[in-house]
């Protein structure tokens, strides 16, 4: 695919890891935020291509990973009523509750479908007046929009059986409470290029400032990510940390002011639980007062929910790099990719899982065996 | 702002065990296995089924058969490049083709949803029919049963089939050795991205169609070179991740391959682009993968790319003594993943 | 959060007055929805998100970008590379299996870029 292959070229990846090679005199700690980040390095092998002064860990960018139980409870509850019809994207399907997850919703007779936008659950809302669509709104600031347009045609065009379970979450406050939590490692972020083409790059410079730490804005290739950790590295190594984007073909400045308007009208700002790392103010949107009638929470007021998760997993403190994975108690014994205890453990990028998989391989091929016949 | 404190936080929940039947138990992945493993297998016993090929080879009154059997749910029924029903043929052909086998006799079972109207059937059942007439075999036997309106989509479809294994030939994943070459026969993941492409909710454009193909004629081909391969698997449920899954388990070998020799057809890279998913984990109808002794690897090689469904062979990797049991893919960039058996079924994702 | 990829515009219609364009992504097409790139033309390329263009690719950023990079290998190609010639070797000798499992989800860091390297002598 043009603008996408080009910028998976081994030749010029090697040119970039060249010169982050020469750049780089001392171990460094960088986090990409981004889910998406994540699965391109572990995709392609690029943690291990890099100079092992350079440490990636990976942030708490999966939308899937950092939903809230208490949504998630709410979310299963809600779809499996006979007459909801319940969407969502197909990561959310295996992410566990309390007690079950959407899979087993849907075993016992509830109506849950996977779809690839919110638009096609509008469609689904059209072709059946006579149940509830719900659709499952999470994500980051990338997801709010589609969300938001959603929610905003329902409204316009009437159609009054469908509604949003929002659970969004915004990054400027997830960085700022990783620094500024006890013992933080990190020493630099990429930061996810998809949200900065909606959000633009307006709220990063304060922060990194504030805790004088380089933000790059990187994209999703891997000549992306090795261009956001090139110029990482050039800020850290002659200690500077401004704001940078590496990411120029999809990020202006001032992002998409069209989505910003339709975020500004359909959501409002609301502190937000993360699963695995707290509640973090000011972190998350839930629908304003304005779509209120569109809000699954309202429409099938499913307060009152408690929520239960055992403590023997300790993925917040995987997700925020103050721990690896096999130094939890659980890695690998009660908690494998097959019975996870922990949504880094549930998603094959995710951290835990990485580990787990590469622990497995224990010694690699050498070169002959890997390379004989291709 | 407060900091965040991270002592005493907690975590999701297991699902250790699952109480019902999920879609993920017929996605051809773990969660498949561990259903035959824990139940299917127990309940039976037997040293043929144990052996968990895609079709089995036994011998009566002196004569090595293959013997296969599988059910066929497929929505929509009709999609680009095929129907049920050819697949309903060509699937268990193949499965009987995996052991060598030149399929003779299949049986067929229709389980019919009340409401389901007549050309829809008969237009399956005319495919059941081109299919089996291109690939050689005989539709023997057969039964209907029709389920309440509600209770099925439309048509579901079983086959079960027998064939003669040549003398000579002994197709098992216990043959494999380090040092085997990998060879698959052409473009992955054509099947599962049709099929997505007409699903509701995912809908999109492309122009490729399933590779649904009986693969009988290309495997005699192969044989023909020598009666030495040492497996074959048809990448189905699961795509060409599971089937080698598959193989270093029950090999106890380790299976290096590179992925930039995997031949991926741009429309099935970028469909996959899109929708978050891995080539290497989609559906194929019409593709086998081999382990070949590296000194018929050539031969093998070039009399599957004159074959018509094998021209677009590859040598993708080898089989290796280090890592029993695992799949590793060098990727483009010169790192490697580890290549894991799927879970369940292949779900689209946004992040 | 972030499985977006470029498609180009290949034309643009109103429905139930939203502006929706069909777009391919190299073979495979989808309708998009433009109403937060309202400008977008025909024959332009757009980041596309769950179905939403989000924002306009800047191909002229595209192109500068990659040439970028081809800089980056000129410059060495002129100068040499002192850590290709000297530092490599030794220091992928160093990060044998041991350092490798310190080194977590970078396990096998040495192996993995052999296999690189084999691959490479062997395509070209």
């Amino acid at each position: 695919m043009k603008y996408l292959d080009e910028f998976q070229n081994p030749d010029l990846a090697r040119r970039l890891l060249d010169d982050i090679r020469s750049t780089v005199t001392r171990p460094w700690a960088l986090m990409e935020v981004c889910g998406g980040q994540t699965h391109t390095i572990i995709r392609h092998g690029i943690d291990q291509l890099l100079p092992e002064q350079v440490e990636l860990i990976h942030g708490p960018g999966c939308p899937v990973c950092v939903t809230p139980l208490e949504v998630i409870d709410k979310a299963l509850e809600i779809a499996a009523r006979p007459d909801v019809i319940f969407c969502s994207f197909g990561d959310m399907l295996r992410v566990p509750g309390s007690d079950r997850d959407l899979f087993q919703v849907r075993s016992r007779g509830g109506d849950v479908r996977v779809v690839y936008s919110p638009l096609d659950a509008l469609k689904i809302a059209q072709q059946n007046p006579h149940r509830e669509v719900v659709f499952f709104g999470i994500g980051f600031e990338t997801t709010a929009p589609p969300n938001a347009m959603t929610v905003y045609q329902a409204r316009k065009l009437g159609i009054p059986n469908f509604s949003l379970l929002v659970s969004h979450v915004r990054v400027p406050p997830a960085i700022e409470a990783i620094m500024t939590a006890p013992g933080c490692r990190v020493q630099a972020f990429l930061a996810a290029g998809h949200v900065c083409s909606v959000m633009g790059m307006g709220e990063y410079p304060e922060l990194a400032a504030r805790h004088r730490v380089p933000i790059v804005v990187t994209g999703f290739e891997p000549l992306d990510i090795l261009e956001g950790i090139r110029r990482t590295v050039r800020q850290l190594e002659r200690g500077e940390h401004t704001v940078d984007n590496a990411y120029p073909r999809a990020v202006r400045g001032e992002g998409n002011p069209a989505a910003r308007a339709m975020l500004a009208d359909v959501f409002e700002v609301t502190d937000r639980s993360w699963r695995g790392i707290g509640t973090i103010p000011a972190s998350g949107w839930r629908l304003s007062e304005r779509y209120r009638d569109y809000d699954a929470e309202y429409r099938f007021s499913v307060d009152g929910i408690t929520t239960r998760e055992p403590a023997a997993c300790r993925s917040g403190e995987v997700l925020q790099g103050f721990i690896k994975p096999h130094e939890c108690e659980a890695f690998g014994t009660l908690c494998t990719p097959r019975t996870p205890l922990g949504a880094t453990m549930v998603s094959s990028e995710g951290a835990c899982a990485a580990y787990y998989l590469y622990r497995r391989l224990g010694t690699t091929p050498t070169p002959q065996e890997a390379s004989p016949v291709v | 702002m407060p900091t965040v404190d991270i002592s005493g936080w907690t975590c999701p929940a297991p699902l250790r065990d699952q109480p019902r039947v999920v879609m993920g138990h017929g996605g051809g992945g773990a969660l498949s296995a561990e259903l035959v493993q824990q139940i299917f297998a127990p309940a039976f016993g037997g040293e043929i089924l144990a052996q968990l090929g895609d079709s089995a080879a036994v011998s009566l009154g002196g004569v090595r058969l293959a013997f296969s059997t599988d059910s066929y749910v497929v929505r929509p029924l009709f999609f680009p490049g095929g129907c049920i029903g050819d697949l309903a043929v060509n699937g268990t052909v193949n499965d009987l083709a995996m052991s060598g086998a030149k399929a003779a006799y299949l049986s067929c079972g229709f389980i019919l949803e009340e409401g389901v109207e007549m050309p829809v059937v008969a237009g399956v059942a005319d495919a059941m029919g081109a299919a089996a007439r291109a690939a050689g075999v005989e539709v023997a036997t057969g039964d209907t049963k029709v389920v309440e309106a509600g209770h099925g989509d439309g048509v579901y479809l079983n086959t079960a089939g027998i064939g003669l294994i040549p003398a000579g030939v002994d197709l098992r994943p216990q043959r494999v050795t380090p040092g085997d070459v990998v060879i698959v026969s052409g473009d992955i993941g054509l099947h599962g991205v049709a099929i997505m492409s007409v699903r509701e909710g995912l809908e999109f454009g492309v122009e490729i169609e399933s590779d649904c193909a009986a693969l009988g004629g290309l495997v005699e081909t192969m044989l023909a070179v020598t009666p030495d391969l040492h497996v074959l698997r048809d990448p189905t449920r699961g795509g060409l991740a599971a089937a080698l899954c598959e193989i270093a388990t029950a090999s106890c070998t380790g299976i290096v391959i590179q992925e930039r020799a995997v031949p991926v057809p741009p429309a099935v890279a970028n469909a996959c682009a899109i929708l978050g998913l891995d080539p290497m984990y989609v559906a194929n109808e019409g593709k086998l993968v081999a382990f070949v002794p590296r000194e018929h690897a050539d031969a093998v090689l070039d009399a599957m790319r004159a074959h018509p469904l094998g021209a677009g062979a590859a040598i993708i990797g080898e089989a290796v003594a280090t890592h029993p049991g695992m799949v590793v893919a060098g990727t483009p960039l010169g790192g490697t993943r580890v290549v894991d058996l799927p879970l369940g079924e292949q779900l689209p994702r946004i992040c | 959060m972030c499985l977006a990829v470029p498609g180009k515009v290949l034309d643009i219609e109103e429905r139930d007055g939203t502006r929706m364009a069909t777009v391919d992504f190299g073979g495979v097409v989808k309708e998009v929805c433009l109403e937060y790139v309202p400008d977008l033309q025909v024959g332009e390329y757009a980041i596309v998100h769950v179905g939403f263009a989000l924002q306009r690719l800047d191909e002229e950023s595209a192109r500068k970008t990659l040439a970028l990079f081809e800089e980056l290998g000129l410059l060495q190609e002129e100068f040499g590379d002192p850590w290709e010639a000297a530092a490599a070797p030794p220091e992928w000798e160093e990060r044998g299996p041991g350092a490798a499992t310190g080194a977590g989800a970078g396990a096998g860091a040495a192996p993995a870029a052999a296999v690189g390297d084999g691959v490479q002598e062997a395509g070209r």
